[in-house]
């Protein structure tokens, strides 16, 4: 017996989908719309910024953005492959904390040499990060919960060292701070942006060129999914957090060659704007979608809009907190609209 | 008997709470004192209840979210915020009247008081309807109002910390009544409101319903989505009358500090006490003893003689335990830790 | 009637003997032998819980299996991992097409296992592969675009594709037809049978009778974790295997002894062309104060759509719904439960018991979320009501604040019944309300059912069990890939019931 059953004979020409079946999302845009919008936010208010204010459209003003930011360029770099994967990292500010403090602490009080200084304490951040992702992985703990703590530690671990700030007077790091790289007649950059340039040119070919990356996004997407497409999911996770740990590690090296000193209650917060940087980016928080270029001018916006604020003059510096919860209100807004369209 | 008393959900907590108040009275021999002074009782331990009002306040409102499957991260700024605006509406000016000093409010206190509280609500009612309308994520929802809500605060102090010099704002804090701190009144009559806001209404069966089992709550006709709105905005109330406590018992509202770092407390509070981070079952009781827990640890490190930044490293010890003993896979690793299989047994 | 054919294990690619899995004290698996050959499409039949998916779990490495041995190519293999299996030849074709939606086309055909040029991913090789792949499959589509924009039927060809990227030997396809319509399923079916002529074996687990008889070579059914008996669909007609895969053959007795309503009045609830895209097609139905409709039909059928549309849970996308003669648009389960439906559902765990609470919680929950937030049932009340219950439907548990999870699954059942019954609803909705249940409560809970209904209630009833919906209804609407297929009256018995079920042909 052999009931046909539903459907046709079966076909036998080949099956052409040039314009797919029930499309769900408009053609190729679709996938760099979110980046398109941040690029073109930051130019408008660049744009704005250049016509409003005399002084603002110049080179060093863009350098500055890099110069001022550089910190939050980096940590922001190793937020976006936490994101991506679906995570969330609490920790990154206070990691950047505990690497000041414990820079100042070794070059000022026991006076260790600058360069053996660097490598440790981004051992220490690097580790710190892979014992989160441990955590988080192994026991199937929530990541808030895991890096909330881990925020605790480290800035306990910094109070541990000192209450106080410790100022460092050390001639290597006062050069590296004062250091500028002179790009043409009038501008130059500092050591702490060339680094977060060339980090973030590292993430860009680790996101689109290994097979990390792509497995970070991956798990992102669908995380059961990439499990039964048996993908590495346990090993990515816990090195996505030891990447974050490392950025947070750098970012603290690079923000104690800006502030020259090591405090406990330096990066308060930074882990807010390094989250509204990595959404304004254009990176969907519930993983898997995203762009680290959008990244960088989602590090960019927020620059522009504290430099649109002290060239105004008039406006308190808080009104760049507002800001910034007023444009991650309207991204996440954006972006829940743009899931729940595409789900339909 | 003995595993009843160590099964129930009270014993950990009120164990802890009684060995730290153990510990100081060992180093600090009259920690314990209570004596009767200026009208009222007098002691370490009147303090720790006075300065963890405001955490209980807070502790309360996160539970009730928190048992939703929700969280709240912004209610520190919520704090700044209701503390700001009841500082600056009271303020106080010294006004010579009829040859008498007095000092007097720029807007009557009820009025400041109402309106520090009516905004407090709106910050919750907002992270509800973020929530619960659009169906963002708790944790960046409320993540919206953390970082608006400081510049907020900071906006309405204009950057300054704005002292209070209106008498009557300090009783709020710093009273008493029946010879105990007033604040402690406050945090037991929302503790007792909520209470019988839970039990003689519906509230407390429909809560615990969506934090176990949302799909089934939804088919069952439980409204889920005016019970989210009303926790999250009950949860911006409870800030709000936190904020009034600690900004009259410091006399002053610091948009920057005001609140700080109270969001994670009041997490480590209510996981202390008991309730899952995933929701379902909660204890108002285990949160009041959280936080009860919390100000003492602070209280115990600093009569030790052991630095106060220790404090924040033993928080983060204490989470990570929590957190560990409430995941199902630890206590499972554990038990294959612990014991030894038998040899040749296969496992 | 069942055969059981001892299979020719020596020309099999996959063998799979003696297979035993166990989730605590529950067996799940029992013994299982199945064989399945190279250039061949082996369908995988039974009713749910009767042990596919864990079977499908086994095989490809999810959950290791407790006894037993598989053998492909007659080397054993103990599959640990997906990846494991996967690397070992065995790829699996899942009912959600478990692929990331978010990576592109040829993205997903080569995630983890990139051609690489130096140190990078070659995205122009991965591109020229992945299209070559689909075109092995007859399929040519854009592959740099994002899997989501491609409907579902695409995404099965790229898990396919995938499949043979990776050089599998064996390809299992879990519920593949679900969600496609039956252009898109004649199109699967297509490369099925190409890549069966290229060798490839094919195991292929589905509940549509009339597309397993199209496509498949043999048939193994599985009942109650153990395998029934391995045939060739030539040797056993619909109805046997519907006999099979339920364990006894349907009688031709009439069994409907209770007296039918009075004449049907103004139907409490009709619908007419209700539909859900991707869940139903559009379907007519209209139940009457007093009378038992019973929907029969295998699962997939749509009877649970048909349900979640009727109570609200699911939104439908056509048709009308009318209550009491007034038209409604449902949205919300609350609307329904305010107009006087109530519904049991078939997922007790996920969707039904709020496992933490206690028995009484339970039970008063939706009388509770009807009467409002404010008026409140308080505590005494809530006892009354959920005493009379355990009494009333022998519940059986200690006291009524005992946690419902600890209740049996039979009692568990039967509480959830007094949730709704507590609300004295017009209309009863109830999905496989006696499975898992033993025979005893099973009888109680049917016999309540006929009680209600007899003092006026109106019950929609759907079950796997023929022999229950053939004594319970009134009547009894059969459903068949997502469409009502027939009506019957009080009193058909079980084979005609079974033949509407199993094919086309009344």
């Amino acid at each position: 017996m052999s009931a046909v059953g539903r459907g046709s004979p079966p076909m036998k020409t080949p099956f052409t989908a040039a314009a797919p079946l029930r499309p769900r999302l408009p053609r190729l845009d679709a996938k760099l719309l979110p980046l398109a919008v941040t690029i073109a936010l930051f130019l408008a208010m660049f744009g704005y910024g250049s016509v409003a204010y005399t002084g603002f459209f110049s080179a060093q003003v863009l350098l500055n953005l890099l110069i001022d930011n550089a910190f939050l360029l980096i940590v922001a770099v190793g937020m976006s492959f936490v994101i991506l994967s679906g995570g969330i990292d609490l920790s990154v500010g206070s990691v950047i904390a505990l690497t000041t403090m414990v820079s100042a602490a070794l070059v000022e009080h026991r006076q260790w040499s600058p360069w053996a200084t660097m490598p440790l304490v981004l051992g220490i951040g690097t580790a710190f990060g892979a014992l989160q992702g441990w955590l988080i992985q192994r026991f199937r703990l929530q990541p808030f919960i895991v890096t909330l703590a881990g925020m605790f530690l480290a800035r306990g671990l910094c109070y541990l060292i000192s209450i106080d700030s410790i100022h460092i007077a050390d001639e290597t790091y006062s050069a590296i701070s004062q250091w500028r790289l002179p790009l043409g007649e009038e501008a130059s950059i500092s050591a702490g942006a060339l680094i977060a340039l060339a980090l973030l040119a590292v993430a860009l070919y680790v996101a689109h060129a290994t097979s990390f990356g792509r497995a970070v996004y991956a798990i992102g997407g669908h995380e059961a999914s990439a499990l039964l497409m048996g993908l590495p999911v346990a090993r990515t996770t816990v090195l996505v957090y030891t990447l974050s740990g490392f950025c947070s590690a750098l970012a603290g090296v690079v923000f104690t060659f800006y502030m020259l000193s090591g405090y406990g209650l330096h990066a308060v917060g930074l882990e807010l704007d390094a989250i509204a940087a990595v959404v304004i980016g254009g990176t969907l928080l519930s993983g898997g979608v995203g762009y680290l270029a959008g990244t960088l001018f989602g590090v960019l916006i927020l620059g522009t809009i504290q430099t649109l604020i002290s060239f105004d003059g008039t406006l308190s510096s808080w009104w760049t907190r507002i800001a910034i919860g007023a444009l991650l209100l309207v991204f996440c807004v954006l972006q829940r609209l743009f899931e729940a369209k595409g789900r339909r | 008997m003995m595993r009843r008393l160590l099964a129930h959900r009270m014993f950990w907590p009120l164990l802890t709470l009684v060995l730290l108040l153990a510990l100081n009275a060992a180093f600090n021999p009259g920690f314990l004192q209570l004596r009767w002074r200026d009208g009222h009782l007098y002691g370490n331990l009147i303090d720790i209840l006075n300065r963890a009002a405001p955490l209980v306040l807070v502790s309360l409102g996160m539970t009730m979210v928190i048992a939703t499957r929700g969280i709240d991260i912004s209610v520190g700024a919520v704090v700044a915020i209701s503390a700001a605006i009841a500082a600056l509406m009271v303020g106080g000016q010294l006004v010579i009247h009829d040859g008498v000093q007095t000092v007097t409010s720029r807007f009557p206190m009820p009025l400041a008081l109402a309106a520090a509280l009516g905004v407090a609500l709106l910050c919750g009612l907002w992270n509800g309807l973020l929530v619960a309308g659009l169906g963002l994520q708790p944790i960046i929802a409320t993540l919206i109002l953390m970082v608006a809500g400081r510049g907020i605060a900071q906006l309405i102090t204009g950057g300054q910390i704005i002292t209070v010099y209106y008498p009557p704002y300090f009783f709020l804090g710093n009273g008493h009544l029946l010879g105990l701190p007033f604040s402690v009144f406050v945090a037991a009559a929302v503790a007792l409101a909520l209470h019988l806001a839970l039990t003689r209404t519906a509230l407390g069966l429909f809560v615990q319903a969506i934090g176990i089992n949302p799909a089934a709550a939804r088919m069952a006709g439980v409204p889920q989505k005016l019970i989210t709105v009303g926790v999250y905005a009950f949860c911006g109330l409870c800030a709000g009358v936190a904020g009034l406590l600690v900004s009259s018992n410091v006399k002053s509202a610091d948009g920057n500090n005001a609140g700080q770092l109270m969001e994670l407390d009041a997490i480590l509070a209510v996981t202390l006490g008991g309730t899952l981070l995933n929701g379902g079952r909660f204890s108002l009781a285990g949160s009041v003893l959280g936080a009860l827990i919390i100000q003492t640890l602070t209280s115990t490190i600093y009569s030790i003689g052991v630095p106060p930044e220790v404090n924040l490293v033993v928080k983060a010890g204490v989470v990570f335990a929590v957190m560990l003993l409430q995941s199902a896979e630890f206590r499972q690793a554990l038990r294959g830790w612990v014991s030894r299989p038998a040899p040749g047994a296969v496992r | 009637m069942s055969t059981t054919r001892t299979s020719e294990a020596g020309t099999a690619l996959l063998a799979l003997s003696g297979i035993g899995k166990r989730f605590g004290a529950i067996r799940v698996l029992e013994g299982v032998s199945l064989a399945l050959r190279a250039g061949e499409v082996h369908a995988l039949m039974g009713q749910n819980g009767a042990g596919k998916s864990t079977l499908i779990k086994v095989l490809t490495g999810v959950h290791p299996a407790d006894e037993g041995e598989i053998r492909l190519g007659g080397v054993p293999i103990h599959p640990r991992s997906p990846g494991e299996a996967q690397g070992l030849g065995i790829a699996t074709v899942y009912q959600e097409v478990n692929l990331c939606p978010n990576l592109s086309v040829a993205e997903n055909i080569f995630a983890g296992r990139y051609p690489r040029r130096g140190w990078r991913i070659d995205w122009a090789r991965v591109n020229r592969e992945a299209a070559a792949l689909l075109e092995r499959l007859q399929l040519r589509i854009d592959v740099t675009r994002l899997l989501a924009s491609y409907p579902v039927a695409v995404q099965q060809m790229v898990a396919i594709a995938r499949a043979l990227g990776m050089r599998s030997r064996v390809l299992i396809l879990d519920e593949p037809t679900s969600s496609l319509d039956k252009d898109e399923v004649a199109q699967l079916f297509a490369v099925l049978r190409q890549l069966r002529g290229e060798g490839l074996a094919i195991l292929f687990v589905s509940h549509f009778l009339d597309e397993v008889y199209a496509i498949s070579d043999r048939i193994t059914v599985l009942r109650n974790g153990q395998r029934v008996g391995e045939y060739t669909p030539a040797e056993l007609p619909p109805q046997a295997l519907v006999a099979a895969m339920i364990g006894r053959e349907l009688s031709a007795e009439r069994l409907h002894r209770n007296a039918a309503p009075a004449t049907p009045r103004e139907p409490l609830l009709a619908a007419q062309g209700i539909a859900r895209r991707g869940s139903l097609e559009p379907v007519d139905l209209a139940i009457g104060a007093g009378e038992v409709l019973g929907l029969a039909g295998l699962l997939g059928s749509g009877r649970t759509e048909l349900a979640r549309l009727l109570f609200g849970m699911d939104r439908a996308d056509a048709g009308e719904l009318r209550v009491r003669g007034r038209a409604v648009r449902l949205e919300q389960p609350a609307q329904a439960i305010a107009l006087g439906l109530a519904m049991c559902p078939e997922e007790r765990k996920s969707e039904g018991i709020v496992a933490d609470l206690s028995v009484r919680e339970n039970i008063a929950l939706a009388l509770q979320a009807r009467m409002g937030v404010w008026k409140h049932l308080s505590r005494r009340r809530q006892l009354e009501i959920a005493d009379g219950y355990i009494r009333a439907l022998g519940i059986k548990t200690a006291d009524a604040e005992t946690p419902i999870a600890q209740l049996s699954g039979g009692n568990q059942q039967k509480a959830l019944l007094a949730r709704w019954l507590a609300t004295e609803p017009s209309l009863l909705i109830l999905d496989e309300p006696t499975r898992g249940i033993d025979v005893g409560a099973k009888q109680e809970i049917m016999d309540e059912i006929l009680r209600l209904a007899r003092g006026g209630l109106a019950v929609l009833f759907i079950s796997s069990e023929i022999d229950e919906v053939a004594r319970l209804s009134d009547r009894i609407a059969v459903m068949r890939a997502r469409r009502k297929v027939a009506e019957l009256p009080g009193g058909a018995d079980e084979r005609t019931i079974g033949g509407l079920i199993a094919s086309e042909a009344a």
